[in-house]
């Protein structure tokens, strides 16, 4: 293989990207401006209601009268929480730096004497027991931030207070993640999603290229020089690597004007661009798989769709929304473990060796290799290279 | 070095149904401008493709250089200049950019790729417009850069396929000269070409085909004197009793 043909390719497909109007506007502005306008105005959230998973660490050695249990129960009551029981805070906020569960709540060790306390004496406030149920949240997932602390705390309200006839009770609710951190956003819920989201169009770019080279003759032209297949291929995906790694710059720094600052190591960042470089594989696969498909490159443009429809959506930062069911067919799309393992990154302070990184990693690498080898195979089979 | 630049036998080309080229043969020496006539559609463009190994015959051999187009395809590539009938440029590089694109793919060093670059832009009267995007040249601009791409590595058996369609006279009279000069440097040159007049003015030989067949192979000048005519064209009307341009 000669590295001065790969380069030269490469080069000419950087150039086309940065001198043609609409490549340039697909590549860059188009997911920034996207990105900008949708964060700005994403205020909302789904209607979707899945079961959270709430971990729990009981500290309440006493217990009286399985204080504990009954109000777990009704926790449980809601159908909107199911339970994880860990015997330690510190393994509990691991699996919640990973996204295994969405809230720790930490029950005090005096909790059910609390309880005592104030059924003995509900109307004097001097006798009771005050106590605080800490809760730490996944402050990856904008909807457990939102949806879990007034649950628990309406539980708590009609726990204590059955006939809800006083104002207060003893036990207090408190967010420890958002009262040791700054509020997270909607938009910072959404900023890792962005990185994947840009990606996902180079799938039309990839498609567009080659079947736009294939109506003008050039890649009969470049069949007829000394130029490999295996340097040809090997130039398209540097390029679009190159590429995607420019993207992932031009959205980190647009998210970063919008306020995106993720307090974390530098080796969090150089793992986040690997996967983006790495996700950038599958795009071209896929971009490949849709050339193979297209007869023109207008066709191209509206098959390109069938792959970056289902990446976007199952697999960005509108996968927050989805429902329970998307949200299980959202496990075979490569754009959801990059979402996630950012995610986990940036937002929920995951360490780069952690095994839910890892095994996002794995996937991303195994999924989008296969990918673009799957992509390869097709288009060398119906159209030389 | 073989004598031949090109052989081909008894090649067949079918498309389904369709023979593209049908039992073709011929050589062509090294240093000859052998031009292959025959109306659109005729199997000119599939005689070159095979050539340059960009499609397997369905029978028959070709050889290029002394190489088989088939098995040795890797070898023929670093031997064949094409220019092919389309013009295939990248639209959104320059002039300039085009030609060192296609110099890195021959694996020019710098010095050589930047003295050819420099003497076929001056050849072929693009110097001024070498750093302008090509999407803003004239049809016979792109043809004449086409060209440039096709020679940049200085080969020695050239495939020139239809390089004068749509130009204007002045620049057809350009390329004319151009490959007068390149047959004196000894190049072998395989033009197809519906020009009579072209194919008269520069080939030592010609080979009339129609319907996938080679009908007639010969000088220009003993195919006009054997077959008592005034010139190509009344050659081709004698041999399928049409006219060329009708077909066209």
């Amino acid at each position: 293989m000669k590295f001065q043909r790969v380069a030269a390719l490469t080069n000419k497909e950087v150039k086309k990207t940065v001198r043609e109007p609409a490549v340039l506007f697909m590549i860059f502005l188009f997911p920034v401006v996207f990105v900008l306008a949708f964060g700005a105005s994403f205020g909302g959230l789904g209607a979707a209601q899945p079961v959270y998973t709430l971990g729990v660490v009981n500290t309440d050695q006493a217990n009286i009268a399985n204080s504990t249990q009954a109000f777990m129960g009704a926790l449980s009551d809601t159908k909107i929480l199911s339970f994880q029981i860990y015997v330690d805070n510190q393994t509990a906020q691991k699996d919640l730096s990973q996204g295994k569960i969405q809230a720790v709540m930490i029950i005090p060790s005096v909790f059910s004497q609390s309880l005592v306390s104030y059924r003995a004496a509900p109307e004097d406030p001097s006798k009771w027991i005050n106590v605080t149920v800490s809760l730490y949240l996944d402050k990856g997932s904008v909807v457990a931030t939102q949806a879990i602390p007034p649950i628990i705390q309406q539980v708590i309200t009609a726990f204590t207070d059955k006939n809800q006839q006083s104002a207060s009770t003893p036990i207090s609710l408190q967010i420890a993640s958002l009262i040791e951190t700054k509020k997270v956003s909607v938009f910072e819920f959404m900023a890792p999603g962005m990185f994947t989201f840009a990606s996902i169009f180079l799938i039309m770019m990839v498609a567009q290229s080659f079947t736009q080279d294939r109506e003008n003759g050039m890649l009969k032209r470049i069949r007829i020089t000394p130029t490999t297949p295996t340097e040809f291929m090997t130039s398209q995906v540097l390029s679009y690597m190159l590429i995607a790694l420019i993207q992932a710059i031009i959205v980190f720094a647009a998210v970063y004007l919008m306020g995106f600052k993720p307090n974390v190591e530098f080796s969090a960042y150089a793992l986040a661009f690997t996967l983006v470089l790495i996700f950038s594989l599958s795009n071209v696969g896929y971009g490949l798989i849709t050339a193979t498909i297209a007869k023109t490159s207008g066709a191209a443009t509206g098959l390109s769709f069938l792959f970056v429809l289902p990446q976007l959506f199952l697999g960005t930062f509108v996968g927050a929304s989805l429902s329970s069911y998307a949200q299980i067919v959202s496990k075979f799309v490569p754009s959801y473990y990059v979402t996630d393992a950012l995610t986990s990154l940036f937002l929920r302070g995951a360490a780069v060796t952690s095994p839910t990184i890892l095994l996002d990693l794995a996937i991303v690498s195994i999924s989008c290799v296969a990918i673009l080898a799957v992509g390869i195979i097709l288009y060398a089979k119906y159209y030389k290279i | 070095m073989n004598k031949y630049s090109i052989i081909m036998e008894r090649v067949v080309k079918r498309f389904e149904d369709v023979a593209a080229v049908d039992g073709v043969s011929f050589k062509v020496a090294n240093g000859e401008l052998f031009g292959l006539l025959g109306p659109n559609g005729a199997g000119k463009t599939t005689t070159v493709n095979i050539l340059c190994g960009l499609l397997k015959p369905t029978s028959g051999s070709a050889f290029v250089g002394g190489y088989d187009v088939q098995k040795e395809s890797a070898k023929v590539k670093e031997l064949i200049g094409v220019c092919p009938q389309e013009t295939a440029i990248y639209p959104y590089l320059t002039g300039a950019e085009n030609v060192e694109l296609f110099g890195n793919l021959y694996a020019l060093d710098k010095n050589t790729l930047k003295a050819r670059r420099d003497m076929l832009l001056v050849k072929m009267g693009l110097t001024q417009d070498a750093k302008r995007r090509v999407e803003k040249y004239s049809g016979g601009m792109k043809r004449r850069l086409s060209l440039i791409l096709a020679l940049i590595h200085d080969p020695q058996i050239i495939f020139l396929d239809e390089p004068t369609v749509g130009m204007d006279p002045q620049s057809r009279r350009a390329v004319w000269d151009f490959m007068g000069e390149l047959k004196k440097e000894g190049k072998t040159i395989f033009l197809t070409t519906h020009y009579m007049e072209e194919a008269e003015a520069l080939c030592d030989r010609v080979g009339i085909i129609d319907h996938g067949r080679l009908i007639a192979l010969d000088s220009p000048k003993e195919l006009i004197s054997k077959n008592e005519v005034e010139n190509l064209e009344e050659v081709f009307i004698k041999f399928t009793g049409r006219n060329i341009r009708e077909e066209l």
